[in-house]
């Protein structure tokens, strides 16, 4: 805030910077709330966290299960994971809608112009948004255990797949505040969610084995980042080899999360 | 510099020097300079896309300026933003409430996010909805209040820190006119308390109404400075205004009239309406009037006298109407219209 130029008297009410962290977290505690509150308020924010979700797990059970041949035989452990990873990288649709909403309504504009934490919006929406993808992934764990998943791997990898699922949402999460920050509409940031979504979750290994699908897609969906952290999924819920795709997993999620902070908050620095 | 840009308590609220924004190659502000006195109400007058939103973003903190300087409340609203935010208060055009809380809901969020305390944010919510009129409904969701309604929380957001200076970018459009009315009341009762108010405005009426000075900017530049009456002066004194209903006559009535103005009589082609600065003649140029017009045969409506509108200072100074969108294909048609009337004439 000083320059050469202009020597700044301090104002007496200019805090710390221990004061500016604790208001950092209390602002950021504060936003993910009403967040919350928001989320918990509104049917259609529900019925695409909690619903959509668990009528997917019931279709690919009992509908398309039958159909899909997977090793082991066993396609409800075999689905599961991957439908939990879905589930945590389609939460970021209701992020990107947040955003571009509170942008179109200047709801940042105001919360830019009041003393508080500039980086409390960002944060106070991960913030929620992970507890909210939370909620819906052990929902859908109940549910999956209800039509006959079990976790067979132990409980600590059980919770390090939550944790993972949870990691990877938050990822998309951020890629989605930096669309919906730039892109500043609701209704084009939920189709541009769709177009890149939509195929990359279904062009993995979430739901099919990928040896299942003819020669030239494979070498997409094996090498694609969702694959390697449905992999890792479900190597820690239902056992089997981790390592290789515990590491590209990590890396993959690391790399975002180094290109999209800066952009997402360059994007809500800009965003008018 | 050599400028203290520290907090100055004695100097203007809101001091604005050469200050100049580009988006792209849309040159928003070219060179503004404002200055308003603590305790008092700029009115910033302009139709849309004239600059005035984005005057407001920079002083708000909210957009940086490309050149020139800008103090808030003594402060540097670059160097010293932060400060800055925490002096001002921002009501914008649309209402920046979130609409699945309720109205006491979202003053206490604001509360809590200027960092007051649970108990404080309470009481000072509980205030504002008692101020606002907004006490019925404050247990209800934001998203069932009228637009007036969802207005006036948003003002009332806008107060929840106490501004020095507020801003309030035109916080009457969209309205129905009784909310409009309801809102000049309130906005008024607030500078009886000592608020500083910068307050953009498309109607003419509205800063006739609120503003203590008026600034009306065109194209992001200050084209007149005053207060109502100074301005209305610039018109030259009254206006003798009356409507052709036969628009093939409207030429002949523009003829008829020219003699009897001391300015050129302006015409609108879509209503019908004529009118001419008269000066300080009055009954007479009225009487010249009706005698022209009726030596030339045309026959005309609601012919009147009257004291000169805003609207009249607006067409004197730049030539179109105040309420013209910024759409450049409109404006230029509407503007070719009445210079082929005026070349007819």
């Amino acid at each position: 805030m000083t320059t050469a130029t202009a020597p700044v008297i301090s104002l007496p009410d200019e805090p710390g910077l221990l004061t500016r962290f604790r208001w950092a977290v209390s602002d950021t505690l504060v936003l993910a709330r009403r967040n919350l509150l928001v989320w918990a308020r509104v049917p259609a924010y529900l019925v695409f966290t909690v619903i959509q979700p668990v009528m997917f797990v019931l279709m690919f059970r009992y509908v398309f299960g039958g159909a899909i041949n997977v090793p082991g035989g066993n396609y409800v452990d075999f689905l599961m994971p991957g439908i939990i990873g879905q589930t945590a990288a389609f939460a970021s649709f209701a992020t990107a809608i947040a955003l571009a909403q509170e942008l179109k309504k200047g709801v940042i504009d105001r919360l830019r112009s009041m003393p508080m934490a500039r980086s409390a919006v960002l944060t106070g929406r991960l913030l929620a948004d992970t507890g909210r993808m939370l909620v819906t992934i052990l929902i859908i764990v109940a549910v999956g255990y209800a039509v006959g998943f079990r976790f067979s791997n132990g409980v600590i990898p059980a919770i390090l797949m939550v944790v993972l699922a949870t990691v990877f949402g938050l990822a998309i999460c951020l890629i989605a505040a930096f669309t919906g920050l730039a892109i500043g509409d609701e209704e084009s940031v939920q189709a541009f969610g769709l177009i890149w979504l939509f195929p990359i979750t279904f062009l993995s290994s979430a739901f099919v084995p990928i040896s299942s699908m003819p020669g030239w897609l494979q070498a997409f969906a094996n090498n694609q980042p969702v694959t390697y952290v449905i992999n890792t999924m479900r190597a820690l819920a239902i056992g089997g080899p981790i390592e290789a795709n515990l590491w590209k997993s990590i890396a993959w999620l690391a790399g975002i999360l180094i290109v999209f902070v800066p952009l997402a908050v360059r994007a809500y620095k800009r965003a008018s | 510099m050599g400028v203290p840009v520290s907090q100055d308590n004695s100097g203007p609220a809101i001091l604005v020097e050469g200050l100049t924004k580009s988006f792209g190659d849309v040159q928003a502000l070219r060179g503004i300079d404002l200055a308003v006195p603590r305790g008092t109400v700029l009115g910033v007058l302009g139709p849309n896309g004239a600059g005035k939103t984005t005057a407001v973003r920079i002083l708000t903190t909210l957009l940086l300026p490309d050149k020139g300087r800008a103090l808030v409340d003594g402060r540097d609203v670059v160097r010293q933003a932060a400060a800055v935010r925490r002096s001002i208060g921002l009501s914008g055009q649309s209402a920046a409430i979130q609409e699945e809380l309720t109205g006491r809901e979202n003053l206490e969020l604001i509360g809590r996010l200027y960092h007051l305390s649970k108990p404080e944010s309470r009481s000072r919510a509980a205030q504002l909805l008692e101020q606002f009129d907004l006490v019925d409904a404050a247990g209800r969701p934001a998203k069932t209040y009228s637009g007036g309604m969802q207005r006036r929380l948003d003002l009332a957001a806008s107060l929840v820190g106490r501004p020095q200076v507020l801003f309030l970018d035109e916080p009457t459009t969209g309205l129905d006119p009784r909310s409009r009315l309801g809102m000049w009341d309130i906005i008024r009762s607030l500078v009886e308390g000592g608020t500083t108010l910068l307050l953009t405005t498309q109607y003419l009426d509205e800063a006739d109404e609120l503003a203590d000075e008026i600034v009306v900017i065109d194209h992001g530049l200050v084209i007149a400075a005053g207060t109502a009456e100074e301005l209305k002066s610039r018109v030259g004194g009254d206006v003798l205004e009356f409507t052709v209903p036969d628009r093939n006559r409207l030429s002949d009535a523009v003829t008829a009239v020219a003699s009897v103005g001391e300015g050129e009589p302006h015409a609108d082609k879509e209503t019908g309406v004529v009118n001419v600065g008269v000066g300080g003649r009055g009954s007479d140029a009225l009487i010249d009037g009706v005698r022209a017009l009726d030596a030339a045969g045309v026959q005309t409506h609601g012919l009147a006298l009257r004291r000169p509108s805003l609207d009249d200072v607006f067409l004197a100074l730049t030539g179109h109407a105040a309420e013209e969108e910024e759409l450049n294909g409109k404006r230029r048609s509407r503007r070719s219209k009445r210079d082929e009337t005026k070349a007819t004439s």
